[in-house]
């Protein structure tokens, strides 16, 4: 194959078929890069967003003196770690075991009900953790609790319990969608592996520890650091409405996300709130540049440039 | 074969393992079914039951007799989802094909302006800005559907789409025939891409049916007000309400007895995942293929 090297004429067809996305993607997501500048600002409404003073660095010193910005910042880091190691594993394991069912009808099924949660949004997913946990009506003080002879524990006001309950939340929605994704690289797996090595007489424990994990090795690894470089985001839904936005649960339950959403609704506090979005956006814009090398290096189409 | 399977654990432990599993994700559903028939009475006495012991429809006749925010509401949804979504997947398609085609001069500033959202946002405040003090789109419908259209994401996985199926032959010879670009994307691209716009498509619609962030950031006006954000609006007043039922006068007491209690929440909430439900046998085998696809093809 060569390739001739003459500069081409510009493809106009193509050129306005780009324009829609191109003023979109122009508008809400570049245009707002420009209006970092904002965090280095002492908003004054009276001038405007461009009149307003420059304040350099003070509205990050404010923020980081704050007890919140070390809360937030282990929150929404430890969350994440917790999610990914927990996520993978529990998709993993279930993932497994679809792949041992040998009846196909039934795996399709269990696999379509676990995907379900998936498509439910975070309000929503409240309404049903509600149901559970309310304290006067839920299921688990009235049903359980109380049958046991347990008092009844109020949920909502104990932030010692949310690490626990919004982990198994997170689970919930998600681990369906992410075996999807692990089931379908174990049957991109020549069978023949398997049958051969089980005629040898391997067992399934073998099997799986010695061809399938190392053969899907790759997509696990690029998943996790997939959410690797979102390490230093959060899902908003999961800490704002599962919470029911309780003040008493803040401690443990306060990401860099709703802390943002918070300040700015709350307090209109638009230089300490626009300070934890930039610290957000240049540290995570760094992880994800690495976790980036890393996808490189194990997989090249995989990488994001 | 027999070595294999005496050491495997016996299939109906596996099988009642996934049974198990699979009520997992149902029950809470179930439950929110059940709570939304219940008598609301019987909540107050007994607490929240997956078997109602006094079935009452009296949620339902309220979401849609008295309160005509919540049709509005549906409706609305309705709306944005169907607009929105044909909309963010043409525009996503029409943005990814190009980036698809290696003779198309111009792909790397567009890719490059695709990566660099991908890795760095504004972030919440100057988007705000952007939407509200340049183009003025709060308190509008079109809040609800703008900042949607363009995913940076699903232009990657479309455009692995695109080079995926699409042979450059295909279009070469479209070419020799004299069919425009345009052309040739309406006619041929589209169709034989269409188990990626597909996919697509389905994740458009679930990020607009879902959505409330934009009604909790850019609108103020009740009529404006989506399917999930009216959800959470009710929660959170009975919440405010059963909080300060003490403090309130016997006005408020009375206007709270009238508002939608416990059991139009959970209502509220049966209709919101209903058209899901109800929908999700159809879509979910394609959905599966999709995701599929897009996440191991290179």
């Amino acid at each position: 194959m060569t390739i001739t090297k003459r500069k081409k004429p510009v493809n106009w067809g193509l050129m306005v078929m780009m324009l829609p996305g191109s003023l979109a993607l122009f508008a809400f997501s570049i245009l707002p890069m420009f209006g970092i500048f904002i965090a280095f600002k002492n908003i004054d409404y009276e001038k405007g967003i461009f009149g307003s003073d420059w304040a350099g660095f003070d509205n990050f010193q404010f923020f980081m003196t704050t007890p919140d910005a070390w809360t937030i910042t282990f929150n929404t880091i430890a969350y994440n770690v917790v999610f990914i190691i927990i996520g993978t594993a529990c998709a993993l394991a279930v993932a497994l075991g679809l792949e041992g069912l040998r009846a196909r009808k039934a795996t399709r099924f269990y696999q379509a009900v676990m995907f379900l949660p998936y498509f439910l949004s975070w309000v929503v997913i409240s309404n049903l953790v509600f149901a559970l946990l309310s304290v006067d009506q839920g299921v688990l003080n009235l049903q359980v609790m109380k049958p046991l002879g347990q008092p009844e524990i109020m949920w909502y006001q104990r932030p010692e319990l949310w690490p626990f309950i919004l982990t198994f939340a997170n689970l919930w929605k998600y681990v369906g969608y992410t075996s999807v994704i692990y089931l379908a690289a174990m049957m991109s797996i020549d069978p023949g592996f398997i049958e051969a090595a089980s005629l040898e007489g391997a067992t399934r424990l073998q099997i799986v520890r010695r061809i399938i994990l190392p053969l899907i090795a790759n997509v696990v690894v690029i998943m996790v650091l997939l959410q690797v470089g979102r390490i230093f985001f959060s899902d908003f839904g999961l800490f704002y409405n599962v919470t029911l936005n309780m003040g008493s649960l803040f401690p443990t339950t306060q990401t860099i996300d709703t802390y943002v959403y918070r300040t700015l609704m709350n307090m209109g506090d638009i230089g300490m709130s626009s300070a934890a979005g930039l610290y957000q956006s240049v540290v995570g814009c760094v992880v994800v540049i690495l976790a980036n090398v890393v996808v490189k290096r194990i997989d090249p189409d995989k990488s994001l440039f | 074969m027999k070595s294999f399977k005496k050491i495997e654990p016996p299939t109906i432990l596996k099988h009642s393992l996934f049974v198990f599993l699979c009520a997992l994700c149902i029950y809470p559903l179930l439950l929110v079914l059940g709570i939304s028939f219940s008598d609301e009475l019987e909540i107050a006495r007994n607490g929240f039951s997956i078997f109602p012991t006094k079935i009452s429809t009296r949620a339902y006749e309220f979401l849609f007799t008295s309160a005509d925010t919540v049709i509005r509401a549906y409706l609305l949804t309705i709306f944005v989802t169907i607009i929105g979504t044909i909309l963010s997947t043409m525009m996503i398609a029409m943005f990814a094909y190009p980036l698809s085609r290696k003779d198309f001069g111009p792909r790397k500033v567009f890719n490059g302006a695709i990566v660099l959202t991908l890795l760095f946002s504004g972030g919440l405040i100057p988007w705000f800005i952007v939407c509200v003090n340049i183009l003025h789109i709060n308190d509008t419908i079109l809040a609800l559907i703008l900042p949607y259209l363009m995913s940076p994401w699903y232009v990657v996985i479309m455009r692995t789409f695109f080079k995926s199926s699409i042979p450059d032959s295909i279009i070469e010879s479209a070419k020799m025939d004299g069919a425009g670009e345009l052309r040739i994307f309406f006619r041929i691209v589209i169709q034989l891409a269409a188990p990626g716009m597909a996919t697509i498509a389905l994740f458009n619609t679930i990020v607009y049916w879902n959505d409330y962030w934009i009604n909790m950031t850019l609108i103020n006006d009740p009529n404006l007000f989506n399917l999930q954000f009216l959800m959470y609006r009710v929660q959170a007043n009975i919440q405010y309400l059963s909080a300060n039922a003490g403090n309130l006068g016997t006005a408020a007491a009375e206007v709270a007895r009238n508002l939608p209690s416990r059991s139009a929440q959970m209502a509220m909430t049966v209709i919101a995942i209903g058209p899901i439900v109800l929908a999700y046998p159809f879509f979910q085998r394609f959905f599966v293929q999709g995701i599929t696809i897009g996440s191991l093809k290179e």
